[in-house]
């Protein structure tokens, strides 16, 4: 088993990632019509579906995949997902350019600049009940398994059962930030929309890079 | 869901497409299909004034694209954000050199994407400034009203600032103007019953037969309480209590009223509602320089009704008052 793959394959992980925001469109519907309006899925759908037809047939590597991902979100979408994700997946995308190979290293380098840059588009803390409250504890988790020289899969496994402890910590809060906020105490007992959506992120990416590291 | 509509996931696409064919003597597309213009911007030597917002709120935002109002609209989704390239492609459709007004409301999504498009905007040094809109009294406390969402009022601060430019007041004249306006401006809506955003095919929100939500937004955010449906006399007693004393407006003040419906209400209901609201008014000595009655900010088919006052000065009326040509008034 490698601890690694090349970013000549990366362009899969994007693919699937398409797929998976697909199959969840009415899921992520269905979760932000309970606190927000009921369209995060739609237009998740609606960015992703363009991107797989921008992806197909192409030979890109991981970070143009990465790129073209996120400038679609950024141009085409609008509300607050697409700045957010739009910024999440370039950030990923330039530490994607500067490397040949992805280990667990550099999945951690791109997690931790994904959040960086949603940090800096918006004054979201954790605890509001975003989607930064399933990032953090994965991005917490790829720094610790880097420092323990964990394989790649354990890794990626300690993101995912992380990113899933945080996504599911939104259903008890209060929201802090966004149309939700505007619900006050009435915000809490649900998931939030953002937060789903990364976390159903984060484990396709980590999933499909898993694979390719086989 | 009884609509009038083809693929559900279009309906912005495809209402824009109808909108510049009826309307084609004011309003004309642009290189980016999420971006209409007035047919004459950019108008040399006026500050160009841009907005956008989410679609479903006719005859907001495209429907006040016209002579002295907005020279630029960037379009979003229903009830979401336009993106940073099309507030940014608006900017440049309205910019004639001598600056450019992004005047727009308080929502998350917006306020990310036009900080995004002004600095695309300056990179390219195109003088740009904004005001954001924040006349929705239930949205926050007073204390907090940074944190109150844009609503009807927003058309106040557009027709005001829109004059202003059209007067060859200068960038920062227009966005003193319009900041003025918006600060001199209060706001509160009644909802009856809920709105369905075509792509996801069912309310995202309930208000029971027989109750009201007060305060609500929108978009069908929740309000300050749910209550009893009322009469229309005792709506607009409770509206008017809720605003006049946020500013507050004194007697002898003049005001600029504009009651809206939300979309379903019957525009009849309107007038019944005006009529208190008026008389509501004149007894507290509070004098009504001028007003509107129509659909002029809706939610798509939600029932219910908005009022907002603008307390008016000489020049505040003096812009209002200027002559106008758009969609969604004309005077």
């Amino acid at each position: 088993m490698k601890n690694s793959f090349p970013t000549s394959k990366g362009l899969k992980v994007v693919q699937d990632l398409t797929v998976v925001i697909k199959e969840n469109r009415e899921y992520l519907s269905e979760i932000d019509g309970a606190i927000g309006d009921g369209d995060h899925g739609i237009n998740m759908d609606k960015g992703f579906s363009l991107v797989a037809k921008r992806l197909a047939g192409q030979d890109m590597d991981f970070s143009d995949a990465l790129r073209t991902l996120g400038t679609t979100l950024l141009e085409d979408i609008g509300g607050s997902m697409g700045p957010l994700y739009g910024m999440f997946f370039k950030q990923m995308s330039r530490v994607a350019k500067k490397v040949e190979v992805v280990d667990i290293s550099v999945v951690y380098e791109m997690c931790n600049s994904a959040m960086e840059g949603v940090m800096r588009l918006s004054d979201v803390k954790i605890g509001d009940k975003t989607m930064i409250d399933t990032l953090y504890p994965a991005v917490q988790a790829l720094s610790e398994a880097v420092k323990a020289e964990k394989s790649f899969n354990e890794g990626i496994d300690a993101m995912i059962d992380s990113a899933y402890a945080g996504w599911q910590s939104t259903k008890e809060m209060v929201a802090k930030i966004g149309r939700a906020s505007r619900l006050g105490e009435r915000s809490r007992g649900v998931l939030d929309a953002g937060a789903t959506s990364c976390y159903l992120i984060l484990k396709s990416m980590g999933e499909s890079m898993k694979e390719l590291a086989q | 869901m009884q609509r009038i509509i083809n693929d559900p996931d279009y309906v912005v696409e495809d209402y824009l497409k109808g909108f510049i064919k009826a309307h084609k003597d004011i309003v004309s597309a642009t290189d980016n299909p999420r971006v209409l213009k007035y047919v004459e911007a950019p108008v040399p030597g006026k500050v160009g004034i841009v907005t956008g917002g989410g679609s479903g709120h006719k005859p907001a935002f495209t429907g006040y694209i016209g002579k002295n109002l907005i020279d630029s609209v960037a379009v979003g989704e229903v009830f979401s954000s336009p993106t940073a390239k099309a507030f940014y492609d608006a900017i440049k459709a309205a910019d004639s050199g001598k600056g450019v007004a992004v005047l727009y409301g308080n929502y998350a999504g917006d306020n990310m994407n036009v900080a995004m498009a002004m600095e695309d905007a300056e990179d390219d040094g195109i003088l740009v400034k904004k005001v954001v809109a924040n006349d929705d009294v239930p949205s926050a406390p007073k204390d907090s009203r940074e944190k109150r969402r844009g609503v009807a009022g927003e058309i106040m601060m557009w027709k005001a600032a829109g004059a202003k430019a059209s007067m060859g007041g200068s960038l920062d004249e227009v966005i003193s103007v319009a900041q003025k306006t918006i600060d001199n401006t209060r706001s509160v809506g009644i909802g009856l019953a809920p709105c369905t955003i075509p792509a996801v095919g069912k309310p995202n929100f309930l208000i029971e037969a027989g109750k009201m939500e007060f305060g609500i937004g929108h978009h069908g955010e929740p309000g300050i309480s749910v209550e009893d449906l009322s009469t229309a006399r005792e709506m607009a007693e409770k509206a008017v209590d809720c605003i006049l004393p946020d500013l507050p407006f004194m007697p002898n003040d003049e005001v600029v009223v504009l009651v809206s419906g939300l979309g379903a209400t019957p525009v009849m209901e309107l007038y019944i509602f005006y009529n208190e609201v008026e008389r509501l008014l004149t007894e507290k000595g509070i004098r009504i320089h001028r007003q509107y009655v129509g659909n002029y900010f809706t939610s798509l088919e939600m029932m219910g009704v908005t009022i907002t006052l603008t307390k008016v000065d000489a020049e505040l009326k003096e812009c209002i008052d200027m002559d106008a040509y758009s969609v969604g008034l004309k005077q």
